[in-house]
């Protein structure tokens, strides 16, 4: 079975200029040690699928469909049930490091307060274990540097600590959203490194958020596209890059400028992504696809198992990507 | 052999920083922003500046426009020297040399309609310029970026980033300036649309014949559209060399850590890779390190690096590095 199930999510948001559908109708699948990539742009509904999961949307948004945790959904659960699975079981950290620690509280408190609350250890015993995990996260002299407020730490010292906190209670899912759009390149090398030496040493399972290509290529073993809030494939990592289906993944793909190649001129995507208030009726990427047909702004493409493990939503035949 | 338009030489520009809760006679601390930093760049050539946040590539950017004092070196613009330019020569200046934004809203005056904003510099420097010429070279340059000149009255929050941002290319443009210079000019924008402002970049370049000079702290964009590459790190220059020569062979370590940590988007290719990542961070600049600013996270480093700064070795065709320990080295096909 697998660890995480997503059926049919939807998530809305309330605004004054009418509803914004985020998220229309994602479905998915996560099992137990895989890592599972998350692609889009922004507004594409990447960060609010992982939001409604954990019960973290804005005051104006609302979730419908179904997250099951082994079988238990997590959109109807009583906060006090969710509050267990999340940290224990599920944990996120997110882009920006700054704003996701507490700026007053010291690091030994902000760690071991998770740890006296959901696991029950003494102050001493929690620090003790904090210290450790630091260690594991390569911070150099943990212990005495737990002690010290989250602006004493570099960008890429907090998104460690950051990443030491998600793991205090041993989860068996990590949402990673953006985790290193903040920081610099070399930075991001080592983080991502640390994640997947975290990854086998836990056994932990990853949801990967981003934005960025090359980190899901080198991290990832099954991707997800999406735009305009829906699933547009999804497949092994290696087949989505070498042989996408989609119009959208094939425009993404070739619009990266890559440092291995030269390249005279960059193949574009025309227009702009969509308003989300404003999604047309059929495809969601069909006002930018230059391979449209004419039922593609009438009609949404279902998402569809097209090949062993790969999922596919659009009109045109996959055949004619192979 | 053309001469340069544009010469740096030695250009240093420091800020002082006073440190909170300091005493009043205590003396303030020297930021070296851009620590002794040398190129050429001649007409018509795209001269990229890579680097990570806080290696100074902005506040180079600033300087070439005149907006920060320097404190060093000098900046010659076409034979001239920017620290001793007389009023009119400054003007002059001022007008061949545009620059575009990172962030592509805050960078328009939301209280100006787009024709406003892009006739701007024209209003500016050529007052005589009557209203229907100014009119028809606004929709003209509207039309030229790819905006359609029916927009003309409308405001920036009405537009998309990536129409902000060439908005922001008209203007820079209007007045025909000779060197562009682009402080990050993509990163705010989604991959989609970055492909698309990336080659109107290019397509404008070539076709009038600018100069440019674009900093970016992402590589691959930066390979793509330069010719020749600095790369920058604690404020000073560690490798100069063609877009071709520095992604394929390059000389410096801090380079060579540096196309190692770009992420490829292939995954047979990136599980592939080796990848000696560098470990520590940026060192302060108000406490730079002795000699080399790279040493301490430098996985060569030898106990003479600390003594003296490694000077600028030439290796021919235009390649420069400041590491007398260079070796040419493809980390980007490197496997394990």
């Amino acid at each position: 079975m697998s660890l995480l199930r997503i059926e049919d999510l939807r998530v809305t948001f309330q605004t004054g200029d009418g509803p914004v559908n985020a998220v229309n109708g994602v479905s998915l699948d996560i099992n137990a040690g895989e890592t599972l990539a998350i692609v889009g742009e922004s507004g594409s509904g990447k960060s609010q699928t992982a939001f409604a999961v954990m019960g973290l949307l804005a005051r104006n948004g609302a979730a419908t469909g179904k997250a099951l945790w082994e079988g238990e959904d997590l959109l109807s659960m009583p906060q006090k049930e969710l509050n267990k699975i999340r940290s224990r079981e599920i944990s996120m950290i997110f882009q920006d490091p700054m704003t996701s620690l507490n700026p007053y509280m010291r690091i030994s408190d902000q760690m071991t307060e998770v740890l006296m609350l959901h696991k029950g250890l003494t102050k001493s015993a929690a620090v003790k274990e904090a210290i450790g995990l630091l260690d594991a996260v390569k911070i150099p002299d943990a212990a005495n540097r737990i002690g010290m407020y989250p602006h004493e730490f570099s960008g890429g010292m907090r998104q460690r600590i950051m990443i030491a906190m998600s793991l205090l209670c041993s989860p068996r899912l990590l949402i990673a959203d953006e985790p290193t759009t903040a920081l610099d390149v070399t930075v991001q090398a080592q983080i991502m490194e640390l994640l997947g030496e975290v990854r086998k040493e836990f056994g932990t399972a990853v949801i990967l958020i981003t934005h960025d290509l090359g980190i899901v290529a080198g991290f990832c073993d099954r991707t997800l596209v999406m735009y305009g809030g829906q699933i547009m494939e999804e497949g092994t990592t290696e087949n989505v890059f070498a042989k996408a289906s989609h119009p959208y993944t094939l425009g993404l793909m070739k619009a990266v400028p890559r440092l291995d190649r030269a390249q005279d001129k960059l193949d574009t995507i025309a227009g702009e992504p969509p308003d989300m208030s404003r999604l047309p009726k059929g495809c969601p990427f069909s006002p930018r696809c230059d391979r449209k047909l004419d039922n593609c702004m009438a009609e949404k493409p279902a998402l569809v198992n097209f090949a062993d493990g790969r999922r596919r939503a659009c009109h045109i035949d996959w055949k004619e990507f192979a | 052999m053309t001469d340069p338009i544009l010469k740096v030489e030695d250009l240093q520009v420091t800020f002082d920083v006073r440190p909170r809760g300091a005493w009043p006679w205590t003396p303030s601390l020297k930021l070296h922003a851009v620590g002794g930093i040398s190129f050429d760049l001649n007409p018509g050539e795209c001269l990229g500046v890579v680097g990570e946040s806080g290696s100074g590539k902005s506040t180079l950017a600033r300087a070439i426009i005149g907006t920060v004092p320097t404190s060093g070196g000098k900046i010659i613009w076409q034979g001239t020297d920017l620290a001793g330019m007389d009023e009119r020569n400054r003007r002059t200046h001022r007008r061949d040399v545009q620059m575009i934004f990172q962030d592509p809203l805050a960078a328009l005056n939301p209280r100006m309609t787009v024709g406003q904003i892009i006739a701007e510099p024209l209003v500016t420097h050529k007052p005589d310029t009557p209203k229907d010429d100014v009119r028809r070279m606004v929709a003209e340059m509207m039309e030229r970026v790819g905006l359609l000149p029916n927009l003309i009255n409308r405001y920036p929050h009405e537009f998309s980033g990536g129409q902000c941002q060439r908005i922001g290319i008209a203007r820079a443009l209007i007045l025909r300036p000779k060197l562009v210079i682009c402080d990050e000019p993509v990163s705010a924008l989604d991959v989609s649309v970055q492909a698309q402002v990336v080659n109107l970049l290019k397509d404008l370049q070539k076709d009038m014949g600018l100069s440019m000079i674009f900093i970016a702290h992402d590589l691959s964009v930066v390979k793509h559209i330069s010719d020749r590459i600095v790369v920058m790190y604690l404020g000073r220059a560690m490798e100069t060399a063609t877009s071709q020569t520095l992604t394929t062979r390059p000389e410096h370590p801090y380079s060579q850590a540096l196309i190692a940590s770009v992420p490829i988007p292939d995954p047979v290719l990136e599980k592939a890779r080796m990848r000696p990542v560098i470990q520590g961070e940026l060192p302060s600049p108000l406490k730079p390190p002795s000699g080399c600013v790279f040493r301490p996270r430098c996985p060569k480093v030898q106990a003479s690096c600390a003594l003296e700064r490694p000077q600028m070795l030439d290796l021919g065709k235009g390649h420069q590095v400041a590491c007398p320990y260079h070796e040419a080295h493809d980390v980007l096909h490197a496997t394990a």
